[in-house]
């Protein structure tokens, strides 16, 4: 037996002009994924001694390249996606279209912010990495930037929160599509997730970059960057978890394996993704150790609907395999569809993002965050995790939806198999360099080609990291040779006329306590609930010491 | 709601792992006294220069195999940026920043802390063998983070 995860399994056309918007907005994504990886390449080499950034134009340090690596990787790659892959999956789920002025304007936004920041990482005017932790002080185009790229997040959540209070409005006693449900939790999480930040840009940084206030508390802005920021996490693998929940196994030949379960998952990381920002703040003064350590605690508890992903996704993934013909303990894998430039790129995330949560829970370790507190291991962890997970599905997601956006068939499929691999393999090889650096004292965030000190294993560690790394920009450059080629070449025929939706071996129940699950709301109220109980305790007893003035030492 | 039993083998398998982690971190923090830093007080990095303990940088000590090291960082160095202790003595690192966010880490020790104008920093750490540690600005202060180090000579 099986259930859809969508209302109408038959298929729904999105209106083509919100395909266009969502196209540009795939666009704006893979623009600053090329910026980023441009940077990458540079960074990676400075881990083996080598400098090379003469060779970009108008660059004027490693630090402002490091800026543009991470704002474009991080903030403007992720939620450009998002904004695209989310509300294009809740129209799907729903059968029915989004509002097309919502559409554009979380695409005006976007592109608005991307311009304003990008400006002032260009003219060096915002060196302060994508932390920008006050008080080093960046032009204020570039916090008003940020700014409006959150706002374009919270347009599209709030196209995906009308669309879905539409349907359940002519619905009543349905429960709603699994589809929508987990893109709708994932941007509800992040939504709340973005108000500190918020606070912190509107409230302090931007005032003050513009001269209205004086001095800033560099401890409080840290805090609340962190209070979103490990969330932000959470907002940048959730859109992968629902590929890898919702779509893949569509894509293997299996089954998604537990409606509940897959709730259940959802509702876990939309509780417990914000309460746990001061586990990046272990090593701060200012902040009791009591409170490091209940967030330590959550932290362990938001690893646990990760675990439950991890059945769920091999589950599926092993009934693919078997129902492909293998047979045997572990054939099934060799049966999956490795072929398929998608399915690859995403079996592989999944493959290296193991590494990414086991080092993960090392950083969360409490004590043992000691050891590798902002040293290369850092880096190393997080290129397994949204360098890789994140990443490597992003790509694989893109395989086939620019072929459904644009109607272009892929171009060379065989190519981007390869692609995915030569990453994965340079991905690999990077993070081992970075983490045997991190554990030799390593610093993350530094240009090691020119640092004036060097310690014991650094050298191998390095070259590791450089080797690696180039790997990975071969994989990207060839990333972006199938996109242009896709774009530019391909005439329209032949691409799929459909999002590759799963089916669910459960039927989601129509009557009991499992309908609750769908009032969302008021899992958004527990949410922020559990938010005050964590942070309530720090900002209640928390003295504001307003003492920094900016400072542009770049 | 039916859950596999393979299912629900693998989250309670799940569950006790992370249990265990939680157990034994607790034990390295309550038995075997490994801290991490807190709330200690709060300055004014303007001011910071003028007032004890960081109008006089440097090692003191203050108790039999005891010292306390009081160390600020600025843009972009540590002061003073080379300390020396005897073999076997607990060092307490107390310090602040005078200008933007700065780190603070020992390298191939558990010593890791953010300087963080305003706050002070504070954290033990007992160096157990002869040698030279480095000092590591880890976090990104600006044009001149990579030049920023020190170092702990143990004697």
């Amino acid at each position: 037996m099986s259930a859809p995860l969508v209302h109408d399994p038959s298929g729904f056309r999105l209106p083509d002009p919100q395909r266009r918007a969502l196209q540009w907005s795939m666009f704006i994504a893979i623009v600053a994924m090329f910026a980023g990886v441009a940077h990458g390449f540079a960074q990676a080499l400075s881990y083996a001694g080598i400098n090379i950034l003469q060779s970009f134009p108008g660059l004027r340090s490693y630090y402002q390249g490091l800026t543009v690596h991470g704002v474009t990787n991080a903030l403007v790659l992720t939620f450009a996606f998002s904004n695209g892959f989310l509300p294009m999956l809740t129209a799907r789920a729903l059968s029915r279209p989004l509002n097309t002025f919502l559409v554009r304007a979380t695409f005006g936004a976007m592109a608005a912010g991307v311009a304003l920041a990008g400006y002032a990482m260009l003219a060096n005017k915002a060196s302060v990495l994508y932390t920008f932790y006050a008080p080093l002080q960046a032009h204020w185009t570039f916090y008003l930037g940020l700014v409006l790229v959150v706002v374009s997040t919270w347009l599209a959540a709030l196209n995906m929160f009308l669309t879905l209070g539409a349907w359940r409005k002519e619905h009543k006693s349905e429960r709603i599509p699994l589809l929508a449900y987990i893109s709708v939790v994932s941007y509800a999480m992040w939504f709340l997730a973005s108000l500190p930040v918020a606070v912190s840009i509107l409230g302090f940084l931007l005032p003050w970059s513009l001269g209205l206030l004086e001095r800033v508390d560099p401890l409080l802005n840290r805090t609340l960057f962190w209070f979103t920021a490990h969330a932000i996490v959470y907002a940048w693998l959730l859109p992968a978890y629902v590929s890898w929940y919702a779509l893949i196994p569509k894509q293997v030949g299996g089954k998604l394996v537990s409606d509940a379960l897959t709730r259940g998952a959802f509702i876990m990381f939309l509780l417990l993704s914000i309460p746990t920002g001061f586990h990046h703040q272990y090593t701060d003064p200012g902040i009791s150790t009591t409170m490091k350590a209940f967030h330590a605690l959550l932290t362990f508890g938001v690893f646990y609907p990760s675990l439950a992903t991890a059945f769920s996704v091999t589950a599926c993934l092993e009934m693919g395999g078997r129902a492909r013909g293998g047979k045997g303990l572990l054939g099934w894998i060799t049966k999956l569809p490795w072929g398929d430039p998608s399915v690859s790129a995403q079996l592989l995330a999944m493959l290296t993002f193991v590494l990414g949560g086991i080092t993960g829970l090392i950083n969360a370790s409490y004590t043992m965050n000691q050891v590798v507190h902002n040293t290369a291991w850092i880096p190393g962890h997080f290129h397994m995790t949204v360098g890789s997970a994140v990443y490597l599905t992003i790509i694989g997601v893109t395989y086939w939806a620019v072929p459904y956006l644009t109607g272009k068939k892929l171009w060379a499929p065989k190519l981007a198999v390869a692609q995915s691999w030569i990453y994965a393999i340079g991905l690999l090889i990077f993070a081992r360099g970075l983490i045997s650096g991190g554990l030799q004292g390593m610093p993350r965030r530094t240009f090691i080609a020119e640092a004036t000190y060097e310690a014991a294993g650094w050298k191998l560690a390095g070259a590791l990291t450089g080797i690696g790394g180039t790997t990975m920009t071969v994989g990207m450059l060839i990333f972006f040779l199938i996109m242009a080629m896709t774009w530019l070449t391909v005439k329209k025929d032949g691409a799929p006329v459909d999002i590759p939706v799963s089916e669910s071996l459960t039927t989601p129940a129509t009557t009991g306590w499992e309908r609750k699950m769908d009032n969302i709301w008021v899992w958004v109220i527990i949410a922020v609930a559990l938010i005050l109980v964590a942070y309530g305790p720090f900002f209640l007893t928390y003295s504001v010491n307003l003492v920094s003035p900016g400072f542009k030492l770049y | 709601m039916k859950v596999h039993v393979y299912e629900k083998a693998f989250l309670w398998v799940g569950a006790a792992l992370l249990v265990a982690i939680g157990g034994t971190l607790t034990y390295t923090t309550l038995a075997m006294g490994i801290h991490l830093p807190g709330h200690v007080m709060q300055v004014d990095p303007a001011q910071v220069r003028t007032l004890p303990p960081f109008d006089n940088p440097g090692v003191r000590q203050v108790g039999e195999n005891r010292y306390e090291a009081v160390i600020l960082g600025s843009a972009w160095q540590f002061q003073p940026n080379e300390i020396r202790v005897p073999v076997g003595a607990e060092v307490t690192f107390v310090a602040t920043s005078t200008d933007v966010l700065h780190g603070f880490v020992i390298e191939r020790t558990r010593l890791n802390m953010m300087l963080i104008p305003g706050q002070v920093a504070k954290n033990s750490y007992t160096f157990t063998e002869r040698g030279e540690h480095l000092i590591i600005c880890h976090e990104y202060c600006g044009a001149g983070h990579h030049v920023m180090y020190g170092k702990v000579i143990v004697e």
